[in-house]
């Protein structure tokens, strides 16, 4: 009943239907009582969703209406663009005049882009040639339309950095997101190790059976689910999930097993993309070993910003991480599926504040390795 | 040469949802985009899904007030588009864009992460609601999706005046908001 009310001041608040008085006992109400403040906050996230959702609405209503009309006037066809056909007819050829799979990517990649560039040549004109900054960002993307190669690439960068050892056939690193239900982050490519069974090993040397529920070989994520009955469930995760990108030359550091105890190793982020401008991964200049695979990269705040996924083999200190907003993806993918619609990432972030051996001691008990057979 | 200004007036005006905005910008930009589409193994079905989500993403961009367009309009929704199509790609079968570039383009990737959020708080709204139950729902939606008047959402719901559906909407919706918020949290 008194949030009904209270939302409904929120809702006049926002609209600015308030009476200056009011305003001014509502404002006073948010500074004195923190609590209501927090609800008022979320108060105010929730009716502007909820509006934005109607403007959106509105908005597809509008477009819907728009490309009707012009469909009837036949701007909008469905016939395809004839200078397209040729370019598919060409592709086609291509495709099956040349038949090896990775290596066609960029033979066709180079082939279309001069065809194209030479049928469009008349519209070219119009367009300013931009700053060296956007010609770069063209290269970049250019690479990043050559990811079929990355086929080629992930047996290469992919292979995975453990090493059969111990009594399990290979170890890795893994991190709890979710303590209600025990969800572990990894690699896609440690799981890929375990055929016949996945086991999670904590820093006392407790360990619990755990299985996959969830696998993006695109990604290199997979999300794991601790299934003993035995294991006492811990408190909320201290560290936040970091939704936006790291910054170039910020500071982290790894926490993971490359061996049977957690290792700390320092590092900062040193490129915003990956092995061949993956965009899915960021470059670490940090060591990273055998078994370190999986392991959480966190900055000085102690949000997570990363997981170790594989090193530069030639060059020493090169080490790729997922980017964590792609732990945030998987877990919108995975609550479409019922027995996952509950995973939710825990947390009570704490490090803001702690100094770093406090860090370590506090993010350790939520650092796993991962083994199996 | 300079369409800088002419652009801006027809931001302003999606800002509005104006119609003649929204259908000079498809008029202008449509064949631009379903060409990309379609040179790259989309439909033309594909191409107004694509060009409809990219109108969202400039239409979310024209109301913040902190967005400045830096470069012509053409070039944006170009951009957009650009990165949306390849976005889709990839998840179909992780096979890039394969021509281009024949108009210019500027990273515009944030812009559609920004986008790709709030699409996602749109979905947890939407799952919510269909969670919520009637009359609820309809109440709920008739005042805030489609913006009906109190009055007319009393008559329609026989309640027996407006300040009866008032106190029923704000019951509702408080439950609206726990059952996003259960959601949305982490």
């Amino acid at each position: 009943m008194e949030e009904s009310l209270l939302i409904q001041t929120t809702e006049r608040y926002i609209k600015g239907e308030l009476s200056t008085q009011e305003k001014i006992a509502f404002e006073e109400l948010r500074n004195n009582n923190p609590e209501i403040d927090q609800l008022i906050v979320e108060q105010i996230y929730f009716l502007q969703t909820l509006n934005k959702l109607s403007d959106q609405k509105q908005l597809i209503h509008h477009t819907n209406e728009t490309v009707a009309k012009l469909k009837s006037e036949g701007f909008i066809t469905n016939k395809q663009p004839k200078i397209s056909a040729d370019i598919i007819s060409i592709w086609n050829k291509y495709r099956k005049t040349v038949a090896v799979a990775a290596s066609i990517a960029i033979v066709v990649s180079v082939t279309c882009a001069s065809i194209i560039s030479f049928f469009s040549s008349g519209k070219q004109n119009s367009i300013k040639p931009l700053v060296e900054k956007l010609k770069e960002q063209d290269v970049k993307y250019k690479k990043l339309e050559k990811q079929i190669g990355k086929l080629n690439q992930a047996a290469i960068s992919n292979a995975p950095i453990e090493k059969p050892r111990l009594e399990s056939k290979f170890r890795a690193t893994g991190f709890m997101i979710d303590v209600a239900n025990n969800y572990l982050v990894t690699n896609a490519h440690v799981i890929a190790e375990a055929k016949n069974h996945l086991i999670v090993e904590n820093n006392k040397g407790e360990q619990y059976a755990a299985q996959a529920v969830y696998v993006n070989a695109e990604k290199d994520l997979a999300i794991l689910k601790i299934t003993d009955a035995d294991f006492v469930k811990l408190a909320p995760t201290p560290f936040s999930i970091k939704k936006t990108n790291a910054d170039l030359g910020e500071s982290v550091f790894i926490l993971g097993y490359p061996k049977q105890e957690i290792v700390y190793g320092e590092g900062y982020i040193s490129a915003k993309n990956g092995f061949q401008m993956d965009t899915i991964f960021c470059q670490l200049s940090t060591i990273a070993n055998e078994g370190n695979s999986g392991s959480p990269v966190l900055n000085k705040n102690g949000e997570l910003v990363g997981v170790v996924s594989s090193m530069e083999t030639n060059v020493e200190g090169v080490v790729y991480a997922i980017k964590s907003s792609n732990i945030f993806s998987a877990i919108n993918e995975m609550k479409q599926t019922k027995e996952n619609e509950d995973i939710k990432i825990t947390s009570n972030p704490t490090l803001k504040k702690s100094d770093r051996v406090n860090q370590i001691k506090k993010v350790q008990d939520y650092v796993f390795m991962i083994k199996g057979d | 040469m300079n369409n800088l200004g002419f652009d801006k007036d027809l931001l302003e005006g999606l800002k509005l949802q104006d119609k003649n905005c929204i259908e000079k910008i498809y008029r202008q930009n449509f064949q631009m985009v379903q060409s990309l589409i379609i040179n790259n193994r989309g439909s033309s079905d594909d191409a107004a899904d694509i060009f409809q989500e990219t109108m969202i993403v400039l239409y979310e961009k024209s109301i913040n007030p902190n967005f400045e367009l830096s470069c012509q309009l053409k070039t944006y929704i170009y951009s957009v588009a650009r990165r949306l199509w390849l976005k889709k790609l990839q998840q179909q079968q992780r096979i890039g864009l394969q021509t281009d570039d024949f108009e210019q383009i500027i990273p515009v990737q944030d812009d559609v992460e920004d986008h790709q959020k709030q699409q996602d708080s749109f979905s947890i709204m939407e799952k919510a609601m269909a969670k919520i139950g009637e009359p609820c729902k309809s109440l709920l939606e008739a005042f805030y999706i489609n913006k009906k008047q109190m009055q007319e959402i009393a008559q329609e719901f026989k309640y027996t005046n407006a300040d009866n559906a008032k106190t029923q909407k704000y019951k509702c919706l408080v439950r609206l908001k726990k059952l996003f918020f259960a959601e949305y949290k982490y």
